[in-house]
C-alpha cells in the first residue's frame, strides 16, 4: 500500500491490528486467557525483560488481545502507539504517573466528568500532584493559571455531563506556548466524530467502558501517544529523559522516540502499579469498534431527535446539547465535531428536584444508572444520585443543579425513546 | 525523493534486499539505543558490522568492530547511521565509497545534501528512522508493544526465523 493510500477509517475500525492467528489461522481475534507467555530460551528471556526485543512476557505488561485493540485505537485516533488498561481512571493514573513528580501541578477544566474531578481533588492530592481548575469559556484563565509547576493540560473534547465542545485548538496552542503536553479525554466523542490529534493534542486518553465498547458490558481505558511531544527538551519530564534504574540507565525518551510516551505508561506505570485490561474485556470492547461508526452516528441521530423534542416539551425549561443550532457551543461542535455533537446531553426540568426524580422514578424503557455510551438509553437524575453528596451550591458549578436531568441516548428507535419520556415527564 | 515519509514498499525493499549492514556509532553500552538496534537485526538474520573509532579492534556481540567503513573486509550492503546530523554528510561520502546499495540514517538524523548525493550515485537513503522499529511495523511485532504499523493485512503471519515469536516481513512468504 503506497503513502497516499491508507486505509480509511471504517476500515481501521474493523482490520487495524488484527491479522489471521499466525498458529492457528483464526480470522476473529483470540481471546488470549492466559497469563503468561512461554520464552524460547534465557537469552530470549532477559532481551524482552530489557526492551531488547518485542514480545510477551506476562498479561500484566501486555496481552496479543489487547495489543489488537491498542493497535486499533492508535490507528483511529491517528496516534503512534497506545496503551489500555483496567478503566479510564486508571488510564488518567498511568498518564500523570508518567508525566508528573510530586509537587508539579497540572491545569484541568472544571467541565469534567465528576469522577475525574473526585481523582483529581482527592486521590492525586495524595501524591502531591496538584490540580489547578480554570475554565472551558474563558481561555485566559487557563493562561493565568499556568506557572513553571504546571507540567500538562487536560481537557474533554466533549464534556460530560453538559455534553458542551471544547475549544481543543485554542488551548493547544496555549500548551505549546507553555511547553507542556495536552491531554485530551476524547470519551464522549469517539475518534469516529473527533479526532484531537488533528487539533494540536499530545495525549488522548478514553473511558473504552463507555461508546467505544458501546454495549455496556466491560471496562477498559485507553491512553494514546501522538507522537508529538519532545519529553526531553528541558529535563521537566525526567521519567521520559532521564537514565531509568529498573531498565539499566537506558533512557526511555531516547530509545523509543515517538512512541516513548505509550511504552513509559507500560513498562513503568502499568508494570508496577497494575491496573491491567483482562483479555475477555479487550476483545468485547474491540467487537464494539468494529461497527463505531454505525452506532455513533445513529446515537448523534437520536439524540438530536430526543433534544429536539425536549426543547419543545411545556415542563422543560432548557437543553444543553451542542447538537441543537441555538445552542451556545453549536459552532465548536460544527468544527471539532461536524458529523455530530455526541448523544449525551442535560435537560433542566421546571419542576426543580422532584420533578427530577418522578421523571427518573417513571422511565419505563429507558434504564436509570450511572453509566454513559450503551446501545440502552440512560438517564439520571445528578442531584439524588452522583451528586447527591455536594451542596447545592456545588452541584450548579459542576452544571448539576437539582432540575438536571442527563440522557445518553441510545440506538432504539427515537420514537420509542421519545414515547417512554412523554410519558415519564407526563407523571413528573 | 521526498523524504517526509516512507510507503511500506521502500522500506520493505530495502530490509528484504540487505544482508550486511554496517552500524556506524554502535555501543558496547547496553542501555545505549544501537546496542539494542544491533542485537535485533542481529537476531533477525542480517550481519551486522559494528564501527566505532572509540571501540576498533574490540568484539561487540560476537562481531568485530572496525574504525572506519573502508576498514571492513566484506561488501556492505546498507550502512546504518547513529551519528549526528552533520557527521551523517562525510559518513553519506565513504558509503558510496565503498559501494553500498543504502544509507540508513536513525531517529532525528537528518543530512538533506548528503541524501542528494547518495540518491545522485544511485543509492537509497532513509532519514530519521530506526530499522529496528521499521522491521518490527513489517513484522507485526510492533503492534505487541500497542504501536501503530500503519498497515493492515488479512494474510496469515508466518512463523519463521530463529524464534517463535518472529514473523516474516517477506513478501511472498505469508
Ligand atoms: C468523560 C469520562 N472520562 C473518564 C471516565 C472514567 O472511565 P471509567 O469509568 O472507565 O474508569 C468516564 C466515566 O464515566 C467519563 O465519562
Amino acid at each position: 500500500m503506497s503513502l497516499d493510500d491508507q486505509p480509511r477509517f471504517d476500515t481501521l475500525a474493523i482490520h487495524a491490528g488484527a491479522a489471521p492467528d499466525p498458529t492457528t489461522g483464526a480470522r476473529a481475534t483470540p481471546i488470549y486467557q492466559t497469563t503468561s507467555f512461554v520464552f524460547d530460551d534465557v537469552e530470549h528471556a532477559s532481551s524482552l525483560f530489557a526492551l531488547q526485543a518485542f514480545g510477551n512476557i506476562y498479561t500484566r505488561i501486555m496481552n496479543p488481545t489487547q495489543s489488537v485493540l491498542e493497535e486499533r485505537i492508535a490507528a483511529l485516533e491517528g496516534g503512534t502507539a497506545a496503551l489500555a488498561t483496567a478503566s479510564g481512571h486508571a488510564a488518567q493514573l498511568l498518564i500523570f504517573h508518567t508525566m508528573l513528580e510530586p509537587g508539579d501541578e497540572f491545569i484541568a477544566l472544571r467541565q469534567l466528568y465528576g469522577g475525574s474531578i473526585n481523582q483529581f481533588n482527592h486521590s492525586f492530592k495524595k501524591f502531591d500532584w496538584n490540580v489547578v481548575w480554570a475554565d472551558a469559556d474563558d481561555l485566559t484563565s487557563i493562561e493565568k493559571a499556568i506557572n513553571p509547576k504546571t507540567k500538562a493540560l487536560f481537557i474533554e473534547s466533549i464534556a460530560n455531563p453538559g455534553g458542551m465542545v471544547t475549544d481543543i485548538e485554542g488551548i493547544s496552542k496555549i500548551a505549546r506556548r507553555a511547553g507542556v503536553p495536552l491531554i485530551v479525554d476524547n470519551t464522549l466523542a469517539t475518534p469516529y466524530l473527533c479526532r484531537p490529534i488533528e487539533h494540536g493534542a499530545d495525549i488522548v486518553v478514553h473511558s473504552l467502558t463507555k461508546f467505544l465498547g458501546g454495549h455496556g458490558t466491560s471496562m477498559g481505558g485507553m491512553i494514546v501517544d501522538a507522537g508529538t511531544f519532545n519529553w526531553s527538551r528541558d529535563g521537566r519530564y525526567p521519567t521520559l529523559s532521564e537514565p531509568c534504574e529498573s531498565y539499566n540507565g537506558m533512557k526511555l525518551h531516547e530509545t523509543f522516540g515517538n512512541i516513548a510516551f505509550a511504552i513509559a505508561c507500560r513498562v513503568l506505570g502499568l508494570r508496577d502499579l497494575g491496573p491491567c485490561i483482562s483479555p475477555m474485556n479487550a476483545f468485547l470492547i474491540q467487537q464494539g469498534v468494529e461497527t463505531l461508526s454505525l452506532r455513533m452516528q445513529r446515537h448523534c441521530d437520536n439524540a438530536v431527535a430526543v433534544a429536539e423534542w425536549l426543547s419543545d416539551h411545556k415542563k422543560v425549561s432548557w437543553v444543553s446539547y451542542a447538537g441543537l443550532p441555538g445552542d451556545r457551543h453549536h459552532n465548536l461542535a460544527q468544527k471539532y465535531c461536524p458529523n455530530g455533537a455526541g448523544a449525551v446531553f442535560t435537560f433542566g426540568l421546571k419542576g426543580g428536584y422532584d420533578a427530577g426524580v418522578k421523571v427518573v422514578s417513571n422511565v419505563n424503557m429507558l434504564s436509570h444508572l450511572a453509566n454513559i455510551g450503551d446501545v440502552r438509553s440512560l438517564i439520571i437524575h445528578p442531584s439524588s444520585t452522583t451528586h447527591s453528596q455536594l451542596a447545592e451550591q456545588q452541584q450548579i458549578a459542576a452544571g448539576a443543579g437539582p432540575d438536571v436531568v442527563r440522557l445518553s441516548v441510545g440506538l432504539e428507535d427515537p420514537q420509542d425513546i421519545i414515547a417512554d419520556l412523554e410519558q415519564a415527564l407526563a407523571a413528573a | 525523493m521526498d523524504h517526509t515519509g516512507y510507503s511500506e514498499d521502500y522500506i520493505r525493499g530495502i530490509l528484504n534486499e540487505v544482508r550486511t549492514i554496517a552500524m556506524v556509532g554502535a555501543s558496547s553500552n547496553t542501555n545505549r539505543p544501537s546496542y539494542f538496534a544491533m542485537k535485533y537485526l542481529l537476531e533477525k538474520g542480517y550481519n551486522v558490522v559494528p564501527v566505532n573509532p572509540r571501540e576498533a579492534g574490540k568484539t561487540l556481540l560476537g562481531k568485530h568492530v572496525y574504525e572506519t567503513l573502508s576498514d571492513i573486509p566484506d561488501a556492505v550492503d546498507m550502512v546504518d547511521i547513529f551519528r549526528n546530523s552533520e557527521a551523517a554528510g562525510p559518513l553519506t561520502d565513504e558509503a558510496i565509497e565503498i559501494g553500498a546499495k543504502v544509507v540508513w540514517m536513525q531517529l532525528t538524523v537528518r543530512n538533506e545534501d548528503a541524501a542528494d548525493r547518495a540518491e545522485a550515485a544511485g543509492l537509497k537513503v532513509v532519514m530519521d528512522r530506526c530499522p529496528k522499529m521499521e522491521y518490527g511495523k513489517l513484522s507485526g511485532e510492533w503492534g505487541w508493544l500497542g504501536g501503530n504499523s500503519g498497515r493492515i493485512s488479512s494474510r496469515r503471519g508466518a512463523l519463521t526465523g530463529n524464534r517463535v515469536q518472529s514473523l516474516s516481513i517477506g513478501p511472498g512468504k505469508y
